[in-house]
């Protein structure tokens, strides 16, 4: 019985790319840093990645988007997130971004895009840092 | 006190998730709310699915899922998956399977990790179903996580167990028949294209026969499905549907039901005693006594008795 409570962060594909790879070794470092990831695979919608994070009470969602689409996901589910009440969620992400998207999308409410290059240790300390459990009420 | 739950029984998806967390995390507080959701469990109909790793447990729920939405009835879905042992996280990864159902607000899943229960299922399990039924889902599936033999906790919460297998388990079945096979009320041969199927449905059912077939009793059917591809579902969930008749017929299903709140007493009771324990071993300083600086150590036996002792007087006096 620890008194620590467990984070959970939802791992997911948007879109039509169909590689996996980096999705897989983030949600498996997550995993041995100690968290518990949901993980929904290759081709999501933006509604259904935010219907997972509703019914999985997640503490974030990860999203991992290689097409190019970024600019097209991440405010979408952001808005979506939104509009379900859910905006508290931290909503981080990567994959092939570039430095000015980057910086576009982390000023307009993505907790953090990690590009091409980033160590899994660099996300589990931004994990550990800037992830809070869900509070005691909504 | 008393937001959450009000707020479940509206039908309030994000609440019912909430309540779900802080339940799964043992938080004082949620065990408040479920108490005045309580009186509104005891109508959902919970199904068990269990079988080894890779027998198709969560491509079955998916198509489960779609026969009872097709038939006007919500559902409700807890699927396990195992905590790692040595980091305390976990992969939760059944959803991928039920992705169909991702838009139907009929429709609830919820992930949960075992996080170092045995028995197949997460301590909290129980709990996550009764807000389940409370939302007023009509049928709700727990998912168990690929068992071996020992895994039979579901027994004691579902009122119907499901226990897939695939073909070409050969004398396998003999080996694992004291463990899961007992416990199945309908056995599913799933992955049923596949070589062997005739042979493997032949030891199941020698298998029920050497059992010892009660006159009076359930004998669990086979179902074959190829889940994958949608096929005899229709008649595993006549299976389903036949169970719950004879359950009703018999007086069976109120049996289960006691036997399902009993547990859940038992459960709490463990839980409350060993919070209890657990402050007054700090109060006492028991464990350090155990391992001292200099001196006798106290042994963990003698450790245990005073502490029981301890919490008996407080409970003599009469003070809480």
């Amino acid at each position: 019985m620890s008194d620590e409570r467990k984070l959970r962060i939802l791992v997911a594909k948007p879109g039509l790319d169909g590689h996996d790879r980096g999705a897989k070794i983030v949600a498996r470092a997550l995993r041995d840093a100690g968290f518990e990831v949901i993980y929904t695979g290759l081709h999501q919608t933006a509604e259904s990645i935010v219907n997972s994070a509703i019914e999985e009470d997640v503490d974030a969602v990860g999203l991992s988007i290689l097409s190019g689409a970024h600019m097209t996901y991440f405010p979408e589910i952001m808005e979506q997130l939104k509009a379900q009440g859910v905006e508290d969620v931290a909503l981080f992400g990567g994959g092939i971004i570039p430095e000015n998207d980057k910086g576009e999308l982390e000023g307009s409410g993505v907790a953090r895009i990690f590009t091409p290059g980033t160590s899994t240790e660099d996300i589990i300390s931004w994990v550990r840092e800037n992830v809070q459990p869900r509070s005691l009420d909504i | 006190m008393g937001n959450l739950a009000d707020q479940v029984l509206k039908g309030e998806t994000r609440a019912a998730a909430r309540l779900m967390r802080l339940l799964d995390d043992e938080i004082p507080q949620a065990f408040d709310e479920l108490k005045l959701l309580y009186p509104q469990t005891g109508r959902a109909r919970i199904i068990g699915i269990t079988g080894s790793p890779g027998s198709g447990k969560s491509t079955l729920t998916n198509r489960l899922i779609a026969g009872f939405r097709a038939r006007g009835q919500s559902v409700g879905v807890v699927a396990i998956d195992p905590t790692s042992p040595f980091s305390g996280g976990a992969i939760l990864g059944d959803r991928i399977r039920m992705q169909d159902h991702e838009a139907d607000p009929g429709v609830f899943v919820r992930s949960l990790a075992t996080r170092g229960n045995l028995g197949g299922l997460s301590r909290s399990t129980r709990n996550v179903v009764h807000v389940m039924d409370a939302m007023g889902k009509d049928i709700v599936i727990i998912e168990t996580v690929g068992v071996g033999q020992d895994e039979v906790d579901i027994v004691g919460t579902a009122h119907t167990s499901l226990v897939v297998l695939v073909p070409g388990m050969g004398d396998d079945i003999q080996a694992i028949k004291a463990g899961i096979l007992e416990i199945a009320d309908v056995f599913v041969l799933n992955k049923a294209d596949r070589d062997g199927v005739d042979r493997s449905e032949r030891e199941i059912r020698m298998m029920i026969e050497l059992g010892g077939v009660d006159p009076d009793g359930w004998k669990p059917p086979v179902a074959r499905t190829v889940a994958l591809r949608n096929e005899g579902i229709d008649e595993l969930l006549e299976f389903i549907d036949g169970h719950q008749a004879w359950m009703a017929d018999r007086g069976e299903l109120a049996k289960r039901q006691k036997r399902a709140v009993e547990a859940t007493y038992w459960e709490s009771v463990k839980a409350e005693l060993l919070g209890l324990a657990e402050r007054r071993t700090r109060e006492l300083g028991l464990i350090e006594q155990m391992f001292p600086e200099s001196g006798e150590p106290l042994d963990p036996y003698t450790a245990a008795e005073q502490v029981v002792a301890s919490l008996m007087g407080e409970l003599e006096n009469g003070a809480t």
